[in-house]
C-alpha cells in the first residue's frame, strides 16, 4: 500500500509544547485485523452484529477484575497535569493524543453506562453513547498509544494511560476490530514459536552460520546453543536477535559474555521469542498462554536459571508478570533472581571480575543510552530501585571510553518513547511514528551538536527496529542505533 | 419549626448520608476489585513502609504534579492545604467544649480562606487560558470551581463583611449532631454557604472529587515493587494448574 505522505517535523533546539490541533492524526489507523487472524487466536473474524451491548458488557467485565481501570476511570480531574507528556501529542499536536484525552474516550463511554451521573446529566461530565463514532475514535486513538507509561509518572494519582489503551484493545479485540500487526504476531508465535515466525531448522541454521561468523572474528569457538538439556542458563530473546540489524549484534554479545565467563546456556525452540504482545492488547489469557512456553522450555531442558535478552516489554512482562504468571520458580536456582535480565548477569560478572574489556575498541564510538520505556517504568534491574538505569550505563561505561547522558528531562523515569511500542512498530503506522520519535530525535540531536554522539545504545528491540526505520527521516544515520551488549561484543576479552 | 430550618434538617441529614454512605461504598467497590498484575510506576519503593512514604509524599506535597506542572501544582496544593485548615476551623461550629488545637488552628484558618480564594480562581484561569486544559474541560469541572468559590466566598463574607450569628449557626449543627434539630438562622448568606456544602455532600462520591479516596487504590502508587520476591496472586488471577 502506498502511505500517504507526510511531513517529518522539523528539530528544534529546545522543546515546544505545541497548541492542540483536532483531529490531526485522526487519519491514522493502523489494519484492522482480517477474519483468519482474529479467530486464530479465539476473537470474532469481524465486528459483531451487536457491537455496542457486546462492549458495554466487556467494559463492565474488566472494571471488575481490574481496580486500575475502575480507579482510573473515576479519579481523572482533568488537571492536565498529563497534557503535554506524551510524545505522539508532542509530535502531532492532535488533541486526543493528549494521556487525558485518550482516557476520556473510553471515559466518556464508562460515564454514560456505568455512573449516575452520566446515565442522567452526559452533557454536564462529558458523557456519550458508545456510538459508531465513538468506536472509530477508539481504534484510531488507541492505537497511537505505545502504553509507554510516561503520562502516569506525572499524573498526581498516578493513573496509567497504558491501563486504559489495554483495557480498550481487549474490548475491541473482543468485538472483532483487533489490530492485525499485534495479533498476527500472537498466531505466529503459538503457531511457530515466535514473533518473526523462524522456525526451528531455520532458527538451527542462523546460529551456526553466527557460530562461524564469532570463530572468524575472534578465532574463538563462541557457541550459539539450541535445546541443550542440563544447560545452566535458558536465554530468552526476542526474536529479532536472531535475524535483524542491529539486533543479532547483541546476541552475539550475550553469547560472547557467556563464554568468556564459562557459562553454559541454550536457546529453546519451544520459547524462541521472549516478546509477548499479549501485554499489548491487554489479554490477560494470551499474555499467559505466551509466557507459559518459558516454563515448559525450562522443565523440558532442566536449566538453573532464566535470563532474558534485550527486550523492553518482554522485561517488564518477564520481571513483573512471570512470577504470577507462570511461578513459582522453585525449581530454579534459588542464589539468582528469577527472571534475570542479560545486563544484571553481565554486570554481576563485571563486578566479579569475570570479564575483560578493551574499552579503546569502542573508541570510535561517542555514546548515548536511550532508557527504553517499560524497562525504565515498568521493572527493576538489580537490588535497588532505580537500579534499571544505572546497570545498562555502568555497563557501558565499563566497556566504552566516551558516553555522555540526553538532556535529564529526557531519561531515566522521564525518557520519551521510541515511538513505536505498544504494537505500533508497523509500517501502516509510519506517520505516526516518525512524529511519535520527534522528542527522543530532539534530544539526541542537542548531543549530536554538543558531543559529537555517533551511537545511541538501547535494550529493546522494538526500540532498536523503530530508531533504525526513523532516524533517516530526521537526518540520522540509521546505524546510529544499537544494543548494549553490541558495546560489550566490540570491547570483551576472549581467551583463545 | 419554620419550614426553612425543616428544609435544611432533612437536606443535611440526607446529603450525610449520601456523603458517608456514597464514599463508604466507592471504598469498598475499590476494595474489593482486584489488581492482578504488579505494576507500580518504577522507580518504585521495594518495601511497604517504603510505598507508605511515597504516598504520603504524594497526598501531602503533590510530588508528581510539582514534577510535572508547577503551576497546577502551586494553585492545586494551596486550594488543597487551605481547604484542610479551614475545614479544620470549622471543627469549632461543631464541637462543644472546642478542642483547644482547633482553637490553635482557628486564626490560621480564617486567613486560609483567601488563599483558598486564590488557589481555585488559579485553577479557574488555568482551565480557561491553557487550551490543552480548555479542550479536556467539561462543564461539571468548571461548576465545581464555581460551587468551590461560592462556598469559600460566602464564608468569607459571613467572617469578614456581614458576620452571622455564630452562636446560632453553632446551635444548628451541634442540634444536627445530637439529633435534636434546632432552627437554622435565616441570614441569606449563611443560608447559601450551607446550600451549597450540602450540594457539595451530595456530589461529592458521585463525581470526580473521589480522587480523595482513589489516589490511595492506584496500584501504580501504592504497589511495592517486588514482583521477583514475592508471587502476587488475586481472585481471579490464581495461580494456574501447571
Amino acid at each position: 500500500m502506498a502511505a500517504a505522505k507526510f511531513d517529518t517535523p522539523a528539530l528544534k533546539g529546545y522543546p515546544v509544547i505545541p497548541l492542540v490541533q483536532k483531529g490531526a492524526t485522526a487519519h491514522l489507523k493502523p489494519y484492522v485485523a482480517p477474519a483468519p487472524i482474529q479467530t486464530a487466536i479465539g476473537f470474532p473474524g469481524e465486528l459483531v452484529e451487536n457491537w455496542q451491548e457486546k462492549a458495554v458488557a466487556k467494559m463492565g467485565e474488566l472494571l471488575k477484575k481490574y481496580r486500575s481501570l475502575k480507579v482510573y476511570m473515576d479519579t481523572c480531574v482533568h488537571c492536565g497535569a498529563c497534557s503535554d507528556k506524551c510524545h505522539y501529542f508532542l509530535g502531532t499536536s492532535d488533541a486526543k493524543n493528549m494521556p487525558v484525552a485518550r482516557q476520556d474516550l473510553m471515559r466518556q463511554v464508562y460515564r454514560r453506562y456505568f455512573t449516575f451521573a452520566g446515565k442522567f446529566f452526559p452533557w454536564l461530565v462529558g458523557a456519550k453513547d458508545f456510538t459508531r463514532e465513538v468506536l472509530n475514535d477508539w481504534y484510531s486513538y488507541f492505537n497511537q498509544c505505545s502504553e509507554c507509561r510516561r503520562c502516569s509518572v506525572f499524573c498526581p494519582y498516578g493513573i496509567d494511560t497504558a491501563e486504559v489503551t489495554m483495557a480498550a484493545k481487549e474490548i475491541m479485540g473482543s468485538i472483532g476490530m483487533g489490530q492485525k500487526y499485534s495479533n498476527e504476531i500472537i498466531g505466529k508465535v503459538h503457531r511457530v514459536g515466535n514473533n518473526l515466525g523462524i522456525p526451528e531448522p531455520a532458527l538451527e541454521d542462523t546460529l551456526l552460520g553466527l557460530e562461524e561468523d564469532t570463530k572468524e572474528e575472534t578465532g574463538c569457538d563462541v557457541k550459539f546453543p539450541l535445546n541443550v538439556k542440563g544447560a545452566e542458563v535458558l536465554l530468552v530473546t526476542p526474536s529479532a536477535d536472531f535475524f535483524s540489524e542491529p539486533h543479532v549484534e547483541s546476541l552475539i554479545g550475550y553469547a560472547k559474555v557467556f563464554h568468556a565467563a564459562g557459562i553454559s546456556w541454550t536457546l529453546s525452540s519451544h520459547a524462541s521469542e521472549a516478546g509477548n504482545f499479549g501485554l499489548f492488547i491487554g489479554n490477560y489469557g494470551q499474555m499467559k498462554a505466551i509466557s507459559m512456553r518459558v516454563r515448559e522450555a525450562a522443565l523440558e531442558l532442566g536449566v538453573k536459571r532464566i535470563i532474558v535478552g534485550e527486550c523492553g516489554h518482554a522485561w517488564r512482562v518477564a520481571y513483573s508478570f512471570w512470577n504470577t504468571l507462570i511461578g513459582p520458580f522453585d525449581y530454579l536456582d534459588p542464589r539468582y533472581p528469577v527472571p534475570q535480565h542479560i545486563c544484571e548477569s553481565t554486570w554481576d560478572l563485571i563486578q566479579q571480575g569475570r570479564l575483560k574489556f578493551d574499552k579503546e575498541a569502542n573508541d570510535d564510538r561517542i555514546i548515548t543510552f536511550h532508557d527504553s520505556c517499560n524497562v525504565a517504568r515498568a521493572s527493576r534491574m538489580g537490588s535497588m530501585p532505580g537500579g534499571q538505569f544505572v546497570i545498562p550505563r555502568a555497563i557501558i561505561t565499563s566497556v566504552a571510553n566516551r558516553f555522555y547522558d540526553m538532556a535529564p528531562e529526557t531519561i531515566r523515569d522521564s525518557t520519551f518513547c521510541c515511538g513505536a511500542g505498544g504494537g505500533l512498530l508497523t509500517d501502516d503506522l509510519m506517520e505516526l511514528r516518525v512524529k511519535g520519535a520527534l522528542p527522543r530525535m530532539e534530544a539526541l540531536k542537542t548531543v549530536v551538536d554538543e558531543h559529537g554522539v555517533n551511537f545511541m545504545a538501547t535494550i529493546c528491540a522494538i526500540c532498536k527496529a523503530q530508531f533504525s526505520k526513523v532516524l533517516p527521516y530526521y537526518g540520522f544515520d540509521m546505524n546510529m542505533i544499537g544494543g548494549v551488549h553490541q558495546l560489550v561484543s566490540k570491547a570483551i576479552r576472549l581467551d583463545k | 419549626m419554620s419550614a426553612v430550618s425543616l428544609l435544611y434538617v432533612v437536606a443535611f441529614y440526607l446529603a450525610g448520608a449520601i456523603f458517608f454512605g456514597g464514599l463508604a461504598w466507592v471504598i469498598a467497590d475499590y476494595a474489593r476489585t482486584p489488581a492482578p498484575l504488579k505494576i507500580p510506576t518504577t522507580p518504585a519503593p521495594v518495601t511497604n513502609s517504603g510505598v507508605a512514604l511515597r504516598m504520603a509524599r504524594e497526598v501531602v506535597l503533590f510530588e508528581s504534579l510539582f514534577r510535572s506542572s508547577k503551576w497546577t501544582w502551586l494553585f492545586g496544593w494551596m486550594f488543597h492545604f487551605a481547604l484542610l485548615l479551614v475545614a479544620l476551623r470549622h471543627l469549632r461550629y461543631v464541637t462543644e467544649p472546642v478542642w483547644t488545637w482547633v482553637t490553635l488552628v482557628q486564626p490560621f484558618g480564617m486567613y486560609a480562606g483567601f488563599a483558598l480564594i486564590a488557589g481555585l480562581l488559579g485553577l479557574a484561569l488555568r482551565r480557561v487560558l491553557v487550551d490543552r486544559v480548555r479542550y479536556v474541560s467539561t462543564p461539571s469541572d468548571h461548576l465545581m470551581l464555581v460551587l468551590l468559590l461560592a462556598i469559600g466566598a460566602s464564608g468569607l463574607a459571613m467572617r469578614f463583611v456581614a458576620h452571622t450569628d455564630i452562636i446560632a449557626v453553632k446551635a444548628f449543627m451541634l442540634g444536627l449532631i445530637y439529633f435534636e434539630p434546632q432552627p437554622v438562622p435565616t441570614d441569606p448568606v449563611l443560608l447559601l454557604h450551607l446550600g451549597l456544602v450540602i450540594v457539595l455532600m451530595i456530589v461529592f462520591p458521585m463525581s470526580k472529587l473521589v480522587h480523595a479516596v482513589g489516589i490511595f487504590f492506584s496500584p501504580t502508587r501504592n504497589q511495592p515493587d517486588d514482583p521477583r520476591e514475592n508471587r502476587h496472586v488475586t481472585s481471579w488471577a490464581a495461580p494456574a494448574k501447571h
